[in-house]
């Protein structure tokens, strides 16, 4: 295949015809791949698409069964990490490898401290953390500082680092935004940035299309562990792209919204809803209806969620379920008369990752029912075929399963025990194009079945796409109304509060 | 653009400070406290005496408590320490036989058995993978075994020679009290100044971060518990030169296993590993003598004495989770 190159020099990295079996699966097959030194380029494609094992046959993890690899043309081959890493080619990982009791100079230089006479040489760590540091433009964080005292994008900003100091001119990131807060993001772009202007080339693996778009210059497309296509990443569009990645243009990806006669009587009104962080909230979800709720990092979309299912409790005005009052005081009273919160870490709150899928996907109906009291008899079977979940048996470990899979999980738990009203925080964040599909058809296919469902997203495409009406959070209050399908140009000037000034 | 802020900033002032200064806080706050109820009784805490008897009490503990200082940080458990010492004891006294001329055999081959036996804790935690609590509990068993089987009382006698590493002493400082503290040193330095060391609180602080960085954690892990054995294998002659035999009961009857680890805890070493460090260790073995040397001189019942160590273990994890919590 022809490769359109932007950059006329060779490439730092070439890999050639790779093709890589796990157990007689064909995950990788004959997949070619250039990394050029002050480019960033990105690796695309659905979930099991093959982005992560090739990932990691560049960085020495996996052999390749086929195929050649070669630096500075080169042919190399890397028996591990290690091997690669002493060519030049780091991985800064998802989740940070990093020892959050430990100094920033000791977490630069993990297993490869430099000794002197026997003794850990301290003072050269850390001047060449601070080398490092400065290189990179980066001031403000002390080689000496404990990493946990650091936010997370300067954690993340110590990993790139301790990713360059094995002298590396190949980095591989894989999915660096999955754990930073949305104003963080702008950092990462700013470093990246600047390790392009170093001469370092960056594969950068994410499912965030945005970044892919702000960030990189050429951008490879795997599916089915096969090469699609690989383009300078200004010839594409984002419909492009998508219809690349999944085989299907984004028009058909949201479902149908709402017909007007589908929708039934308000299953939850907020009058004058109010607490330490959100005031004058007036909220009507209808039976049937997807209500998004948009708004920037902290304007109180996950307060209004929380309020909602009693973890902070409105403090003013009132609620009612199904036409009559009700008072909402803790999570249990909300489960227990029908109101489920789906929430954003699925990690941390959504899911007990060592347990099964069936005690996770059964969790809340055991906990605030009993068993089997007051609700019809479960099919577990029937309520993990409704979420479409692909794993071995309800009793794998949910911590084995894909990011989608598990998102699945958390949605069959708060089915089981029958919403009325499912709040939603961030349900796609982290999983590929594929499973946000599937749970974009399930979320509809449960207002269909007359639940009301109050939707929070950051990624503006998907809650414009979803939502049968758009709510816009500013500082804590309700800003604005917006009926089906707005622009993202008027949720952001209701979001950024312009459209308040100019009222 | 707004950032969500916690609400309720935390006051600074919560901030216990360092660790090991908080440690050595209540050490001191404690030997004031320890003499003014002394001195109400008609006594002196911290006389000739009392400074003896806290040393001395710390000294057995204190080895103890260094090599299980290793084994925590690497966030596993060492529970075998209380019968390898009795089984240390024994294979010393037995070997020098009373003869001066064994000491040195005696010495290097007791080190040696403390060693094999850390070896088989070491590998079947690394690499059969079993969860070290359970590994060390299935080791204590099988010395209690081979002790209950083979012994009923004292046996060996060590020469007076070695008798004088238990009993000498500088003033009121022990001899064997300075020994020890010289090995908390030296372990202080391998923790704080050397890679392996570096590494051993690296796999502490997360094994898998640890081996991806390229650390070979199975090593690392073997190495502590070797480092844990062979540390109560010293305290096992040291009991021995006291005792001038030695027995199988020695280690348990003062629940060595369980008492280093309280000291450990109280000294700031996060149990689940990767935090803390020796100085803080001898601190807590410290804490823990002072408290019953105290206890002894005001004449309380024994099981006052475990009431308040208990309370003072629990409260004292409890703050330091607190200051976790505050970061």
């Amino acid at each position: 295949m022809s490769v359109t190159g932007l950059t006329v020099e060779s490439p730092v990295v070439r890999l050639c015809g790779i093709g890589k079996r796990f157990l007689g699966n064909q995950v990788l097959r004959d997949v070619d791949l250039d990394l050029h030194a002050g480019e960033v380029h990105a690796l695309v494609g659905e979930n099991g698409a093959g982005k992560s094992t090739l990932m990691k046959v560049l960085a020495g993890v996996h052999q390749p069964d086929e195929g050649t690899i070669e630096v500075d043309g080169v042919r190399r081959t890397f028996a591990s990490p290690r091997e690669a890493q002493s060519a030049g080619i780091s991985i800064v990982h998802q989740e940070f490898n990093l020892l959050g009791d430990r100094s920033v100079a000791e977490n630069v230089h993990l297993g490869r401290e430099p000794v002197r006479w026997g003794r850990v040489d301290r003072r050269r760590m850390e001047a060449e953390t601070e080398r490092l540091l400065d290189w990179l433009g980066e001031r403000g964080i002390s080689p000496r500082t404990q990493v946990r005292r650091l936010p997370v994008a300067q954690q993340q900003v110590v990993e790139i680092v301790k990713a360059l100091a094995t002298d590396a001119r190949v980095l591989a990131m894989d999915e660096p935004t999955a754990a930073l807060a949305d104003h963080e993001v702008e950092l990462l772009y700013d470093l990246v940035r600047r390790l392009r202007e170093r001469n370092i080339a960056i594969l950068y693996v994410s499912h965030r299309l945005r970044e892919v778009f702000d960030l990189s210059q050429r951008i490879t497309v795997l599916k089915d562990g096969e090469l699609v296509t690989v383009r300078p990443t200004r010839e594409l569009t984002s419909d492009q792209l998508v219809r690349h990645m999944v085989g299907r243009p984004l028009d058909a990806y949201f479902p149908d919204r709402a017909r007007p006669a589908d929708l039934g009587d308000v299953r939850l009104a907020v009058r004058g809803g109010g607490n330490a962080r959100v005031h004058g909230i007036d909220l009507r979800l209808r039976a049937g209806e997807i209500v998004g709720l948009a708004g920037l990092q902290g304007a109180g979309r996950s307060a209004v969620a929380r309020a909602v299912c009693g973890a902070e409790p409105f403090t003013e005005g009132t609620v009612e379920l199904d036409g009559t009052p009700a008072r909402i005081r803790s999570p249990r009273a909300a489960v227990r008369r029908g109101v489920a919160y789906v929430t954003e870490d699925r990690k941390g709150e959504g899911l007990a990752l060592r347990q099964s899928v069936r005690d996770n996907a059964l969790l809340v109906r055991r906990a605030a029912f009993g068993r089997g009291r007051g609700l019809r008899r479960l099919d577990l079977g029937e309520l993990l075929r409704s979420v479409t979940l692909v794993a071995r048996g309800p009793d794998q470990e949910v911590r084995l399963l894909s990011g989608g899979n598990q998102q699945k999980v958390v949605l069959a738990k708060w089915l089981a025990v029958e919403p009325k009203v499912l709040v939603v925080d961030e349900p796609t964040r982290g999983i590929d194009v594929g499973a946000k599909k599937a749970v974009y058809d399930l979320l509809r296919g449960l207002a269909g079945q007359g639940v009301a469902i109050l939707l929070i997203s950051s990624e503006l495409p998907e809650l414009i796409g979803m939502s049968d009406r758009v709510l816009v959070m500013y500082d804590g209050r309700i800003a604005g109304e917006l009926p089906a399908g707005p622009s993202e140009e008027a949720v952001m000037a209701l979001a950024t509060g312009h459209a308040l000034e100019a009222a | 653009m707004s950032v969500a802020v916690e609400p309720g900033v935390r006051p600074q002032w919560t901030r216990l400070g360092n660790p090991v200064a908080a440690v050595y806080g209540a050490l001191v706050l404690l030997l004031v406290l320890g003499s003014v109820l002394v001195a109400m009784r008609g006594g002196v805490l911290l006389d000739q005496g009392g400074i003896l008897n806290i040393l001395t009490r710390s000294t057995a503990l204190g080895l103890v408590a260094i090599g299980q200082t290793m084994v925590i940080l690497t966030g596993k458990l060492d529970l075998s320490v209380a019968y390898l010492i009795g089984l240390c004891s024994l294979i010393g006294a037995e070997t020098m036989a009373g003869d001066p001329g064994m000491i040195l055999p005696a010495v290097l081959l007791t080190l040696a058995c403390a060693a094999g036996v850390g070896l088989l804790n070491g590998l079947v935690v690394a690499k059969l993978k079993v969860n070290a609590f359970i590994a060390t509990l299935g080791t204590a068993l099988i010395i209690r075994g081979y002790l209950e089987n083979g012994y009923t009382g004292p046996s060996g006698q060590v020469p007076r020679v070695f008798q004088h590493l238990g009993y000498d002493r500088i003033g009121p400082v022990p001899v064997s009290a300075l020994l020890m503290l010289a090995l908390a040193g030296l372990a202080w330095w391998f923790l704080a100044r050397t890679r392996p060391g570096y590494h051993l609180y690296a796999v502490g602080g997360d094994e898998e971060v640890a081996r991806f960085s390229g650390i070979r954690t199975d090593r690392v892990v073997i190495t502590a518990h070797v480092l844990c054995s062979v540390a109560a294998g010293l305290a096992g002659l040291f009991l021995a030169s006291r005792l001038g035999s030695g027995a199988p009961w020695v280690g348990t009857d003062a629940g060595y296993d369980l008492e280093s680890i309280a000291a450990v805890v109280l000294g700031g070493t996060l149990l689940a590993g990767g935090r803390g460090g020796v100085a803080g260790t001898i601190g807590g073995v410290l804490i823990l003598a002072t408290l019953d040397t105290t206890f002894d001189e005001l004449g309380v019942t024994p099981f006052f004495k475990d009431v308040v160590r208990g309370v003072v273990l629990i409260v004292a994890v409890a703050l330091y989770a607190r200051r976790r919590m505050r970061r």
